[in-house]
C-alpha cells in the first residue's frame, strides 16, 4: 500500500478543511514563486521527467502536451482550459478535488498557465456539480483576496484570471473540442482534428486542455521532483491516481493509490471486498463505462495501469472501477450502459447517432432472450462499424463495452437467445409474404 | 440523442429582473470582448432559475437579443443540453440516476418511490404541481450510489425507505438535508478506512 506521506491529496476525505489556511498548512502555495522562477523549460522538463500521463481517460503525456503550445505568444492569446466535466459512469474523483482540494487545482492552474503562457484559464465544470462548483468559486475568491490570483499572482509576476464555466448535462462536452465549442456558447459537438487545440483551440487561439486531476497533481510533482513521482508505479505508468470503486462492493469509496496496484488489493483492502465474497464476482469494468469489462478469472492477477490494462484489451480510462457480482444480470448492465451512450450521443456522425441506439435496442432484447442467433454476430458487426468511423472517440467509447461483453460473455447471450425468426414450414398467415421461398419444387 | 420539445403553452413575455440582470452582466464580463455568445449557457441558467425551473421560448428570444446573437443559436443550445428544462418541472425537480453503477445498487427502488409519491410517469407534475421526477444518466456520485438530485443538491447512499422520507419532506414544503443518508463522511470507505489514518484521528 502507498505510504501516507506519498499521497498527494491529503484532504481527500476532508479531514482538514478545504480553505486556504488549511491548504497552506498542507503545503499548497508555500513557494509558488520559487517554482516559476526556475522557468518554463524547467517546469515542462520536470513534468516530462515525472512521466505524468493525463488523468482524464486517454492518458496522453502531459509534459509533451504542454510543449505543443507555441513558444512565442503571437497575435492571439493563449488559453488554459481545465476539463472538469466528469460524466463517465463510475467516476467521481474530480468532484472531491473541486470541493476538498480546490487550492491544489488553482495553484496548478497558475503554474500550468505560466508554463504555456496563458493569462486566462477557464475551468469547465459539469452543471450537476453546481454546489461543488460554488465551493471552488469560494476558493478562487479567497485566492484573489490574498493576491494569489489576478495581477502578479502569488508574487510570480504572472497575471492570471480564472473563470468557471458550467456545462449543462452533456457527457460529450468531456471531449476536449466539444468542450471548447461549449465554452464558445454552441452545441457541444466535437471538432475535427487537426487542427489540434494546442494551435487552434478556444476562439481560434492556442489552447491547452487538461483534466482536473492532472493539473491538481502538478504543484506537488514540482515541489517533490519529477523523480519522486516517477519512482511510484512503473515505467511510463508512474505516480498516484485516485481510484473510484463503486458497484457491488461492501465499502464503495474513492482512494488515492499507486499506479500498477493489483485490482484485487483495491477491491479487497480498500473497498471491503465484493458483496457475497470474491467468488461471487462476475466482472469488473476497470476504467469507467467506456472501457471493456474484464471477467473474474483475469481479475485475480490484474494490475491497474494504462499499459497492463491495454494488454488485456481494456483500459485504465478514468480509473472508475465498477464491480459487478453474480447477483446482477451482466447483459442488462451492458444494455443500460448502451442506453447511456444512446442518450449522450451528440448526433453529429451517423454511425454513432444511429448505431448507439441500435446497439441499445439489440441488447435490451438480448437481456430478455428475444433476440435471434444471427443478431449476436450482427451486434458485433455494428460495433465494428461505429468504431473508428466517427469524429471523436465517443464511437469507441460506446462500442468497446459491447465488444467486451461479446468477447467474454458470448456463451451467456447464446444460451439465452435461441429464437429463430425464419419460418421453416408453410403456414397460412396472410402477412408472411415470403412463404413461396419455402416451395421445394421451385 | 434525446428528444426534447418546448412546452405547448408558453408565456408571452420574458425579461430579466434586476438581480438576474446584474448576474448576467457579470457573467458576460468573464469572456473576451466580442465573444459574449459564450455567456449563453450561464444566461439560460439564470433564466431558468428566475422562471421556476424552466425556460420559455420568450426567454430564449430575450437572451438572443441580450447577447446579440441569432435566436436559432440560443434555441440550439437550449435543446441540446439536457439540464435546460423546456417545460414546467415544478418547484422541486427530482432526478434519479439509473445508470449502471447506481442500477446495480438498486436505483430502481428509488424510481418506485418516486412513482408512489410524485407521479406514475416521469416528467409529469405531482397533484399539487410542486414536484416532478425523471430518470437521468450518470450524475457523477457513483461511490455514493444509489443517489438522486433535487434541484442543486445531491442525496446519496439511499434506499427506498429513505427516499420516501425525503420525498415526503419536500412535498410538505420542508427542506431535507443533502448528503449521505447512511451517515458516512464524504467518499471514505465506511468503517473500513485504511489510509490517512493520522489525519482522521488528529
Amino acid at each position: 500500500m502507498l505510504k501516507d506521506q506519498d499521497r498527494i491529496f491529503q484532504n481527500l476525505y476532508n479531514d482538514l478543511g478545504p480553505d486556504l489556511n488549511s491548504s497552506q498548512k498542507r503545503g499548497d502555495w508555500v513557494n509558488t514563486k520559487e517554482i516559476t522562477d526556475k522557468g518554463r523549460d524547467w517546469i515542462i522538463n520536470e513534468i516530462k521527467e515525472s512521466q505524468l500521463r493525463g488523468r482524464g481517460g486517454a492518458g496522453f503525456p502531459t509534459g509533451l502536451k504542454w510543449s505543443f503550445a507555441p513558444k512565442e505568444v503571437g497575435s492571439r492569446p493563449h488559453y488554459l482550459v481545465i476539463n472538469g466535466d466528469e460524466s463517465e459512469p463510475g467516476t467521481c474523483k474530480d468532484r472531491d478535488i473541486l470541493r476538498f482540494e480546490p487550492h491544489k487545482l488553482i495553484e496548478g492552474c497558475l503554474i500550468a498557465s505560466y508554463a504555456i503562457q496563458a493569462h486566462t484559464c477557464y475551468i469547465y465544470i459539469r452543471g450537476e456539480y453546481f454546489v461543488d462548483g460554488q465551493k471552488l468559486q469560494a476558493a478562487i475568491d479567497e485566492a484573489y483576496e490574498k493576491k494569489l490570483l489576478g495581477k502578479n499572482a502569488a508574487g510570480t509576476g504572472w497575471d492570471l484570471d480564472i473563470y468557471i464555466h458550467y456545462g449543462a448535462g452533456a457527457y460529450i462536452c468531456g471531449e476536449e473540442t466539444a468542450l471548447l465549442e461549449s465554452i464558445e456558447g454552441k452545441k457541444g459537438q466535437p471538432r475535427l482534428k487537426p487542427p489540434f487545440p494546442a494551435l487552434i483551440g478556444l476562439y481560434g487561439c492556442p489552447t491547452i486542455i487538461n483534466n482536473v486531476e492532472t493539473i491538481a497533481v502538478v504543484p506537488t510533482i514540482l515541489r517533490r521532483g519529477g523523480k519522486w513521482f516517477a519512482s511510484l508505479g512503473r515505467e511510463k505508468n508512474t505516480g498516484t491516481k485516485i481510484f473510484c470503486i463503486s458497484g457491488n462492493v461492501n465499502n464503495p469509496c474513492n482512494v488515492e493509490e499507486e499506479m500498477n496496484i493489483p485490482l484485487k488489493e483495491l477491491i479487497e483492502v480498500h473497498a471491503g471486498g465484493v458483496v457475497g465474497g470474491w467468488d461471487n464476482l462476475q466482472a469488473v469494468i476497470p476504467g469507467g463505462s467506456s472501457m471493456p469489462l474484464i471477467p473474474k478469472e483475469k481479475c485475480e492477477t490484474l494490475t491497474m495501469d494504462f499499459d497492463s490494462l491495454t494488454a488485456e484489451k481494456s483500459g485504465l480510462g478514468t480509473a472508475g472501477v465498477v464491480v459487478i457480482n453474480k447477483d446482477q444480470d451482466i447483459i442488462k448492465c451492458m444494455a443500460r450502459i448502451a442506453r447511456f451512450y444512446k442518450h449522450e450521443s451528440c448526433g453529429q456522425c451517423t454511425p454513432c447517432r444511429e448505431g448507439s441506439g441500435w446497439m441499445w435496442r439489440m441488447l435490451e432484447r438480448m437481456a430478455k432472450g428475444e433476440a435471434s442467433k444471427d443478431e449476436i454476430e450482427m451486434l458485433g458487426d455494428v460495433t465494428k462499424q461505429i468504431e473508428g468511423h466517427t469524429i471523436c472517440a465517443f464511437g469507441e467509447g460506446s462500442s468497446w463495452p459491447v465488444q467486451g461483453l461479446l468477447r467474454h460473455f458470448k456463451e451467456e447471450i447464446k444460451r439465452r437467445n435461441k429464437f429463430d425468426p425464419i419460418v421453416k414450414e408453410n403456414k397460412n398467415i396472410p402477412y408472411l409474404v415470403d412463404q413461396h421461398l419455402l416451395d421445394k419444387n421451385a | 440523442m434525446s428528444l426534447r420539445r418546448p412546452a405547448k403553452s408558453q408565456p408571452e413575455n420574458f425579461e430579466f429582473n434586476s438581480s438576474s440582470l446584474e448576474a448576467a452582466k457579470s457573467i458576460v464580463a468573464k469572456y473576451p470582448k466580442g465573444k459574449q455568445q459564450s455567456a449563453v449557457m450561464a444566461l439560460l441558467y439564470i433564466a431558468q432559475k428566475q422562471n421556476d425551473n424552466w425556460i420559455p421560448l420568450a426567454a430564449m428570444k430575450y437572451i438572443a437579443k441580450f447577447l446579440d446573437m441569432p435566436y436559432i443559436k440560443v434555441y440550439e443550445v437550449a435543446t441540446f443540453y439536457s439540464m435546460y428544462n423546456l417545460s414546467p418541472v415544478g418547484k422541486y425537480f427530482v432526478q434519479v440516476c439509473t445508470t449502471t453503477p447506481c442500477m446495480i445498487r438498486g436505483a430502481n427502488k428509488l424510481v418506485e418511490a418516486c412513482k408512489e409519491k410524485i407521479s406514475e410517469d416521469e416528467s409529469v407534475l405531482s397533484n399539487d404541481k410542486s414536484c416532478s421526477w425523471m430518470e437521468v444518466e450518470c450524475l457523477g456520485a457513483c461511490v455514493n450510489a444509489p443517489m438522486m438530485q433535487i434541484n442543486d443538491d445531491y442525496f446519496e447512499d439511499l434506499d427506498k425507505e429513505k427516499t420516501l422520507k425525503i420525498l415526503d419532506k419536500i412535498l410538505n414544503g420542508d427542506k431535507p438535508t443533502p448528503g449521505s443518508y447512511r451517515g458516512r463522511i464524504n467518499n471514505e470507505p465506511e468503517n473500513n478506512r485504511k489510509t490517512l489514518m493520522d489525519l482522521k484521528n488528529a
